[in-house]
């Protein structure tokens, strides 16, 4: 039974004389779902091991269910895509709920491929000294211990860890992989709670610097639900302008084209204030995802507070899945309303642009500045998505790609830098780090190169081919804007580098934490990729392009 | 297919910059002679390219072209004509003299200091920008160009920021915030500028659908590749913003003086000799090419800021107390008779810009070098600091004499070839312009023969009493570039010879021919 059926039910008789026969058995193509399928087991899996392993066998069967099923989740995703799903099969499956199509599998493999090198992050053990002779990762030690009370000292000293972390990693990954390729409002919204709810409990678990930590999660989940109450609100009246869930079924009533016309449906799609109202507010909560202004408030506090582990896992995977969705919804439901949204984000962009870049020369904490930094980005990366041409779609595909390897392993750097107190992430305390350890110093600044753009880095690669895509889409002062703010954003990115090789290194400053072969793992990822994507980024950008192509 | 001659060029001196930064850290001679030996097969590799690079031969030679990113219309296309050729010459002939020069500059100080000078960083970033710099003056492809005109600020960027003179007169605190200051200003300002290139790099592709240099100008050309004025103008303004930049031209100037002020006088010959002749060679070799009409369009206002330059850079150089300092702004006054002689769309002006170009390396190298082994023996870069060298030091001051002749274009010595060349090329066409130029040969008189007066005549001061005279590897750094600012002042045919047939298709891209001469007639 469609959708629109159940629209006509409370407006119209039903003339159906048994309903029970009208209900077909969901048809529901598990192939084309493995790879959610997959992640979803693994976090069930998980939350049996919490469950029924003993405690000190957790961490590794944790990380193993979890490095296994992201494999295993990647590997389905290639196998789809080596089959044609992204590009001749490419079609709606489970019942329309969700798209199996080029964008989305590209999103996918990329947010499983982040996620893996993420969970190599959070399984970090070696960072911190040794806690009571246990070997301790970035997360509390148990996360209902109220800070600094002695219930905290005593789960401390008897090697508590928060394996749930990696449960909860993996809930949230799938509705990252969800959320882009969702094809029905409300599987849009389920997939959005799925990944928002794990990731305010992550932000909460610091080990260290708790209360900052417990202050991010709660400002992140008390806008993330009003940001969620926008969207919720928006999905009501889009259903009531167009009687129905499924985007391309809405799409057809905004361009005009649908089929039958109800009487319902046709006292309905006259009324554009609830298309544009709608529309306007489903936008806005996944530009709040995204972090562009003005919904980025939430962005430097979280990204402050979380641990860093998870402050890079949000960062690059949270901004692929956000911008996957906002990418299918304009492109997919709202095509025949460009005219209405595309000056209303001609203006986010520039703001987004230039606010991000500007602001971010202040900060004095790294990891705010990586915060803004990433506003600017989410900019940039709007541009492209202003294109309105598949080049467009593969450039922020593209983009998207690139930017998520670079954030993730810059996070991974900031996480090695240490003092007493933890990491430590004011500024102040980097200078003169190219000194004391030139590898780490260097690495962090071919991130930060990559960040600016500068050519020969993915960083370049990326955003020439969303300024192209824009210039081409005729938004050729959106370019202009995005080059003078890459200019500013150079300044606060060079800031750092000179900080790091050109100043006295304090004597009481920071040292840096040999890491264990995880997170060494997942910075090399991050370089390797980063210079990969910028000298020879040809056969990624074939593979952008051919999956630039949404499903309808 | 043929051997990729350009390529290895480009290619040596960057994987040697990658094998001398790999030398561990206790092995800081060997790493000096293996970017010495890089640097010194490089330049043969660069004679190879002038000697198979045929004059009269097609436009671009020794080409070659491969597939890089098709999804941006980015081609590796490599070629070179006249004028790269002699600028790969000089950068190749320069590098070795840097790094000689340079040979004890990144050494480690007495310990306990705090400084950090890992030498092999000094000379790979300098075998690096050698191999930026090659490929930007190979590179016919509008994107390869890019990249490289832009990456290879990282490498500088270090090199001023990371190594500076081991004498400061305010010590080593205000040393390094004023070394850091210059690093970053010399980055903000051409990475500006390279942005602003980028948007109308992107622009050129909406526009033309591909890069290459050859494909494009041909449209344009035949008439196939039309522009609307307006954009044609806005692409133009986009990259010569950039090379005005890196020339630099007055009022973008203003990165020069504290860079080279700041950083190792090796690196100072690095930045003014080599580096900013990718300014004025890709104004020459890409804002004529691709935006000829809209070239003749600025062409009022860019000359009066190259004479703005000549004479401001002059005067600001008569005024400064500072040697190396001084030199900078004398550069500055140089680059604005290069850029002069470019816009001013005449054969004469357009191969005494390119002679102008190399003679300059050369004649700055032989001053900033020597100004450099001056400055490390005294301990102090004020010019009042010095005086009587020329007693304690004769040879060191004699080559200093000449390298500061060369600079004020005393006849004889290269640099009045081109001097005269440009003034010329100038005059046929814009008299007024070219007469206030050659009042900047006048103040150059005045700060060359002002320095040498103050610096190495005179009473010998007590601090300089003792000086030792040239070495052995400063003689050899010395007297071969001496020499050839003397063989190049007398017989210039060679250079001329190959950069002439370049000048001339270029000025037929912009549609301009040389004015004729108003003889009245005879018969």
């Amino acid at each position: 039974m469609s959708a629109t059926a159940v629209h006509s039910l409370w407006t119209t008789a039903t003339t159906a004389a048994d309903p029970i026969a009208k209900i077909d058995a969901p048809k529901i193509e598990y192939g084309q779902l493995s790879p959610v399928l997959i992640v979803i087991g693994a976090a069930i899996i998980g939350i049996l091991v919490e469950a029924f392993v003993p405690r000190r066998s957790r961490y590794h069967a944790q990380m193993f269910v979890s490095a296994v099923a992201l494999v295993a989740a990647f590997a389905a995703v290639v196998a789809l895509a080596a089959r044609g799903y992204g590009t001749t099969k490419a079609g709606i499956t489970a019942m329309g709920a969700v798209a199996v199509d080029g964008p989305a599998l590209f999103l996918q493999g990329t947010i499983l491929l982040t996620s893996l090198v993420g969970l190599f992050t959070f399984a970090e053990r070696r960072l911190d000294p040794e806690a009571h002779g246990n070997r301790v990762d970035s997360f509390a030690a148990q996360a209902a211990a109220v800070p600094g009370s002695e219930s905290e000292q005593k789960a401390v000293k008897a090697g508590f860890t928060t394996t749930e972390v990696f449960p909860l990693l993996l809930f949230a990954v799938v509705g990252m992989l969800v959320f882009p390729a969702a094809n029905d409002l409300l599987t849009l919204f389920v997939a959005l709670e799925v990944f928002s709810l794990p990731l305010y409990l992550l932000c909460a678990l610091a080990r260290r610097k708790r209360l900052m930590s417990q202050e991010a999660a709660v400002k992140y989940f008390l806008l993330g639900a009003f940001a969620s109450a926008f969207t919720l609100f928006g999905i009501a009246l889009l259903y009531g302008y167009a009687g129905s869930m499924s985007y391309g079924t809405i799409a057809q009533v905004v361009d005009g084209t649908v089929q039958n016309v109800t009487p319902a449906l046709a006292d309905t799609m006259g009324n554009d204030a609830l298309l544009l109202v709608g529309s306007a507010l489903i936008v806005m909560g996944l530009l709040f995802k995204v972090g562009a202004v003005p919904f980025h408030m939430w962005t430097p506090d979280v990204y402050q507070g979380a641990p860093t582990p998870v402050t890079g896992f949000m960062a690059a995977a949270t901004k692929v899945a956000a911008f996957g969705a906002l990418l299918r919804i304009l492109y997919v439901v709202l095509p025949g309303l460009r005219w209405d949204w595309r000056p209303v984000m001609w203006g986010v962009a520039i703001v987004t642009m230039l606010a991000g870049a500007i602001v971010a020369i202040t900060q004095t904490d790294i990891k705010r500045l990586l915060a803004y930094s990433s506003i600017a980005h989410a900019g940039f990366i709007l541009a492209g998505v202003i294109a309105t041409t598949p080049e467009g779609i593969s450039s922020v595909l593209f983009y998207l790609a690139a930017y998520s390897f670079v954030t993730i392993g810059a996070f991974a750097v900031v996480t090695l830098v240490r003092d007493a107190g933890g990491e430590a992430t004011h500024l102040s305390k980097w200078a003169g780090l190219g000194r004391r350890s030139p590898l780490v110093a260097a690495v962090f600044a071919v991130f930060l190169l990559a960040f600016a753009g500068i050519p020969l880095t993915s960083g370049f690669s990326g955003k020439f081919a969303v300024f192209k895509a824009a210039a081409e889409g005729g938004a050729a002062p959106l370019v202009v804007v995005g080059v003078i703010s890459s200019a500013i954003a150079a300044f606060f990115y060079i800031r750092v580098i000179v900080l790091m090789f050109f100043s006295e290194p304090r004597p009481e400053g920071p040292t840096v934490a040999v890491p264990s072969p995880l997170t060494m793992t997942a910075i090399g990822v991050g370089v390797a990729v980063t210079v990969v994507l910028g000298v020879a980024p040809q056969y990624f950008l074939d593979l952008a392009g051919q999956a630039g192509v949404f499903v309808r | 297919m043929s051997f990729p001659l350009l390529t290895v060029t480009a290619a040596l001196p960057a994987v040697g910059a990658i094998a001398t930064a790999a030398v561990p850290a206790a092995r800081r001679t060997a790493a000096k002679w293996l970017a010495l030996l890089v640097s010194l097969a490089t330049l043969a590799l660069a004679i190879t390219v002038l000697i198979r690079f045929d004059p009269d031969g097609d436009r671009y030679q020794l080409t070659e072209s491969h597939s890089w990113i098709a999804d941006f219309g980015v081609r590796y296309e490599l070629g070179v004509d006249g004028i790269a050729v002699a600028l790969i010459a000089l950068t190749a002939l320069l590098i070795p003299f840097i790094i000689l020069a340079g040979w004890h500059d990144a050494d480690p100080l007495e310990t306990g200091s705090s400084r950090w000078r890992p030498t092999q960083g000094f000379f790979a970033l300098i075998l690096a920008v050698e191999a930026m710099v090659i490929i930007s003056f190979e590179a016919t492809d509008v994107f390869l160009f890019y990249i490289f005109f832009e990456a290879m600020l990282i490498p500088l960027y270090f090199l001023i920021g990371g190594f500076g003179d081991r004498a400061h007169e305010h010590g080593e605190k205000t040393a390094a915030t004023q070394r850091s200051y210059a690093a970053v200003k010399f980055l903000l300002y051409n990475l500006a500028g390279g942005l602003i290139m980028l948007a109308a790099v992107i622009g050129l592709y909406v526009v033309a659908g591909n890069f290459s240099l050859t494909e494009i100008a041909e449209a344009r050309a035949n008439g196939s590749l039309d522009m609307a004025t307006d954009t044609e103008r806005w692409l133009f303004l986009g990259f010569f913003f950039a090379f005005a930049v890196k020339a630099p031209l007055f009022p973008l100037h203003t990165w020069l003086p504290n860079a080279m002020g700041e950083s190792t006088a090796p690196v100072a010959v690095l930045i003014t000799a080599v580096v900013d002749k990718v300014g004025t060679f890709a104004m020459l070799r890409f804002c004529l090419q691709l935006f000829p009409e809209a070239s003749k369009w600025a062409t009022p206002v860019i000359l009066v800021l190259a004479v703005i330059s000549i004479i401001y850079g002059a005067l600001l150089a008569v005024g400064q107390r500072d040697i190396k300092r001084l030199i900078a702004y004398a550069s500055i006054s140089h680059f604005g008779f290069i850029i002069m002689g470019i816009f001013a769309m005449t054969s004469q002006g357009q191969s005494g810009a390119t002679l102008y170009m190399v003679n300059h390396g050369i004649s700055t190298a032989v001053l900033m070098l020597i100004a450099g082994f001056l400055i490390s023996r005294r301990g102090s870069r004020l010019i009042a600091d010095f005086g009587g060298v020329q007693k304690v030091a004769p040879i060191l001051a004699g080559t200093f004499l000449i390298g500061g002749l060369a600079t004020l274009s005393l006849p004889g010595l290269a640099p009045f070839v081109s001097e005269f060349l440009v003034l010329v090329g100038t005059f046929t066409r814009y008299p007024v312009i070219g007469i206030i130029a050659t009042l900047g040969i006048v103040l150059a008189a005045l700060y060359t023969l002002v320095l040498y007066q103050r610096t190495m005549t005179g009473p010998v001061k007590a601090e300089v009493n003792g000086m030792p005279d040239l070495r052995v590897r400063e003689l050899v750094v010395v007297a071969p570039l001496v020499a050839l600012l003397i063989f190049l002042g007398v017989f210039p045919k060679p250079v001329t010879d190959i950069v002439n047939p370049a000048v001339e298709q270029t000025l037929s891209d912009v549609h301009q021919t040389d004015p004729q001469p108003e003889v009245e007639a005879a018969k």
